[in-house]
């Protein structure tokens, strides 16, 4: 059997030269190098943390300078929003599972599949050139007259960066809707594909409609940066709150452009690991196209404190409301599907387990902070931090581990220990919630962020948030350490370790090159566990 | 050799699958740049509304002849790249060649136009920045005008640059054989790219060059 | 492959129809409509972009899917514009700063 599977054609072994990986079109390839890339960016944002937090363990602005202080969180933000969060679960699961998840052989464009790879990696370098070279020190958000006027920094190579990466963001997000629509195998109907496909589609409706209006809007920035003409400038009568208006039509969406993805894979994990159809799977798979329209109609909420009008704030405080019942019914059916259900708590499902904790405590304190009037007190403090990592890591990145434990048996072709699988899963637990916790304390005692020093007061509950970051980076580190272990001595993975009753669950750990080796006909919906236990059917 | 090449690709599994596909993502690619240049509308909307006095004023200094002119230009080489892409369902290789041509002319005419209007503002200090001079008033506002007619009409500029550049490429491609009445996605594909560009100037004419003329 | 192949003339007569939207256009910005030159500006150019999606670009004889993309781009284009409008829209309805009545 060993020897079997040692002498078959995979995706991997089939070639090994450095060329067939730059240029290959295998989505499955193109996946492993977005998965190597985001994990260079991911270190990059970490170390950049790990310094502040260092500087935010004593009262005092003493570790940093003050300007050193503002790009260093400038960096962190731009680096994890643009260039880990934002392609994290689309373009390293999505782009290596969705093909396999609805019986196709491909993305429907692999070239550009391969070319907005290298968009990212033109966008990113030039996004790290910028590090290196002074930094930069806006904030991630760019906020013009600053960034358009007065910052000494490098403005316009950041814009240029970000605005090439987003191009890299449209091109997967429309192979995407192209694959979903047209390349779905045979049998294969909207209702019985996969809810990590149907999050994948939500994704990328936002990715094509959504992030055209951020590339506009960076390029006018870059170019009233580098020709100073008026677009922004309110010195010849420009409007700056048009470009936080602009700015944030992409940006608050993009939250949903991480958290989705996450959501799916979430569902895959409690479906497979509970042994179950998804609960009300139409309701979970409505819910994410509903989190992606309703999304487009709540930007205005990151602007309550500026010039905006109190009318426009009332309007865009109700929609925000709106978004939790979408995601009040996500999380509801997953917890209805594991009711009784007899769960194997494999690491994969503890990484669901802290996903449903984290991202409740950040959903809701989202609607704390879409009520205008609390607001105002709330607005750049800590509480707003804390509020946005139980969401952006707290959500997006534990659906993220979760699902890369969950494939990558699948990647790879090897198990990963499963000790230090769930020793992992509970250190980024423990750490994430001592690090953000007390930051909602701190921003709820009127902390605010972005700043280097503060009152001594403060101190105990920002050192208790540097310990858990410590802590938190350690959870993250253990990973890469037993994965890349796994490569070279993990025990070989069968076709389908969990159980799993996705597609990608009955071809070879790794796949052959072309996925499938005979054609495939789909007879029924995902999750076809029939009504063995106290399933729902 | 080019007779024999098959435009089938791998992954899909029919030629009706592959145009399918191709035409979605087409169109999804049509909905960014909808999006795309609805963030430049928007921005001008904001600050029309806000000092529509001044935008009138720097609207007349538009060149309402050649603006109309483009307008006209753009419109023929629509019809023109309508009729390459009907000749090549119809497999008429010459037919084809001859409308991209005259597609391209009129795209390279509507540039050329396009250089002689930015020339005039150059002349004339019309460009927004250090060396723009405006007799009417606070130079502020008239500049966001010009910014912003500067920012449309160049983004659709280059979008026609870009069209001339995917217009080359389809000749060589006809030239080579590579169409058939079985296949012509490219021609088809670059023609909605086409067309949408022309939708483009339809609105920044009379946005542009026709405020407040009566 | 089995396409439409849009007739001829079809296509002549939209291009007539754009060139007359043109030379309408034109010759409306000079008259006097009081407030609603704009809108018969935009109402033009709205209808000539909808005779070139249609027929240049044959909305007209594709699938439902095509038709919901094309309208997509539009009904999201206005949502950017209403929702962003609606801000400096209503500024002046409640002078921010002003003293409150007491």
């Amino acid at each position: 059997m060993k020897e079997e599977s040692a002498a078959t054609v995979n995706y991997l072994n089939c070639d090994y030269s450095i060329r067939s990986w730059l240029l290959t079109v295998d989505h499955k390839r193109i996946g492993i190098m977005y998965l190597l890339a985001v994990t260079v960016f991911f270190l990059i944002g970490g170390i950049m943390a790990t310094l502040f937090r260092f500087e935010l363990s004593t009262a005092a602005g003493d570790l940093v300078t003050a300007e050193t202080y503002n790009k260093l969180f400038t960096l962190h933000g731009v680096v994890m929003v643009f260039f880990f969060l934002i392609p994290s679960v689309p373009a390293v699961l999505g782009n290596f599972v969705l093909p396999l998840a609805i019986g196709a052989k491909d993305v429907a464009f692999p070239k550009l599949n391969l070319l907005s790879w290298y968009v990212f990696m033109i966008g990113g370098g030039i996004t790290l050139f910028v590090a290196l070279t002074g930094g930069l020190d806006t904030g991630w958000t760019f906020y013009t007259p600053y960034s358009s006027t007065y910052a000494t920094t490098d403005v316009l190579s950041a814009a240029i960066g970000v605005f090439i990466t987003g191009f890299s963001s449209i091109l997967t997000g429309l192979n995407f809707l192209v694959t979903i629509h047209k390349m779905r195998a045979p049998g294969m109907t909207w209702m019985r594909m996969p809810l990590f496909v149907w999050a994948l589609y939500a994704t990328s409706l936002i990715m094509v409609l959504a992030t055209p209006v951020l590339a506009i809007t960076v390029a006018l920035l870059a170019v009233e940066r580098a020709t100073g003409i008026g677009i922004f400038d309110p010195a010849l009568g420009g409007d700056p709150v048009l470009f936080q208006h602009m700015f944030w039509f992409y940006s608050h969406p993009a939250v949903y452009i991480m958290i989705l993805p996450s959501m799916g894979v979430i569902s895959e994990l409690v479906a497979t690991f509970c042994r179950r159809r998804i609960f009300g799977y139409s309701f979970v798979a409505a819910s994410s196209i509903a989190i992606a329209v309703i999304g487009f109609f709540v930007w205005g909420h990151h602007l309550f404190l500026s010039t905006q009008s109190v009318y426009a704030g009332m309007v865009f405080s109700f929609l925000s409301f709106l978004v939790a019942v979408p995601s009040a019914v996500k999380t509801f059916n997953w917890t209805a599907t594991m009711y009784k259900s007899s769960v194997s708590w494999q690491s994969p499902m503890l990484y669901v387990m802290g996903f449903m904790g984290l991202f409740l405590v950040g959903g809701l304190t989202g609607v704390v902070l879409a009520t205008l009037g609390l607001d105002v007190h709330m607005h750049d403090t800590y509480f707003v931090v804390a509020h946005f990592h139980y969401i952006m890591v707290g959500g997006v990145l534990m659906g993220y581990l979760g699902g890369l434990h969950y494939w990558w048996p699948k990647i790879t072709g090897r198990m990963y220990s499963e000790a230090w699988a769930k020793v992992s899963a509970l250190l980024v637990f423990v750490g994430f919630n001592l690090t953000f916790m007390p930051q909602f304390i701190l921003g709820y005692l009127g902390m605010p962020r972005r700043y280097y020093a503060y009152p001594p007061e403060w101190q105990t509950l920002n050192v208790l948030s540097s310990a858990g970051a410590s802590v938190l980076g350690v959870g993250y580190l253990i990973p890469v350490i037993y994965l890349l272990w796994s490569l070279r001595h993990g025990k070989p993975a069968p076709a389908n370790p969990w159980g799993g009753k996705g597609l990608e669950w009955t071809i070879a750990s790794p796949p052959t090159p072309h996925n499938f080796e005979k054609p495939v006909i789909v007879t029924e919906g995902a999750y076809a566990y029939g009504e063995g236990g106290h399933g729902h059917g | 050799m080019a007779e024999s090449r098959n435009p089938l690709a791998h992954h899909f599994d029919s030629l009706e699958q592959q145009y399918a596909a191709a035409k979605l993502g087409m169109w999804s690619f049509l909905i960014t740049e909808v999006m795309m240049f609805g963030g430049l509308f928007l921005g001008y909307i904001l600050y029309r509304c806000r000092f529509p006095e001044v935008f009138a004023q720097g609207s007349h200094h538009l060149d309402i002849k050649l603006g109309a002119f483009n307008t006209a230009v753009l419109i023929v080489s629509s019809l023109t790249m309508a009729l390459a892409v009907h000749a090549a369902q119809e497999g008429r290789k010459q037919a084809t060649l001859t409308y991209l041509f005259f597609t391209l002319m009129l795209g390279l005419t509507f540039l050329g136009v396009k250089v002689i209007e930015y020339s005039d503002k150059y002349q004339h200090h019309l460009i927004p920045g250090a060396r723009f001079l405006w007799s009417e008033g606070d130079a502020g506002p008239p500049q966001l005008f010009y910014s912003y007619y500067f920012c449309m009409t160049g983004l659709h500029a280059i979008h026609m640059v870009v069209g001339a550049g995917l217009l080359l490429w389809l000749m060589a491609l006809t030239a080579r054989n590579r169409f058939s009445p079985a296949y012509y996605t490219p021609i088809e594909m670059v023609g909605l790219y086409w067309h949408f560009v022309d939708i483009v100037w339809i609105f920044l004419f009379p946005l542009l060059y026709l405020i407040g003329r009566h | 492959m089995n396409h439409h192949i849009v007739p001829l003339k079809i296509y002549f007569a939209i291009f007539a129809a754009l060139m007359a939207g043109t030379a309408l256009t034109v010759w409306a910005a000079f008259q006097d409509f009081g407030e609603f030159n704009t809108l018969v500006a935009v109402v033009i150019a709205v209808v000539k972009a909808a005779l070139v999606v249609l027929f240049f670009m044959h909305v007209k004889y594709s699938d439902k899917l095509i038709w919901v993309f094309a309208s997509a781009g539009f009904i999201w284009l206005i949502i950017l514009f209403a929702f962003t409008l609606m801000d400096p829209m209503t500024r002046d309805w409640l002078p921010v700063g002003a003293p409150l009545p007491m």
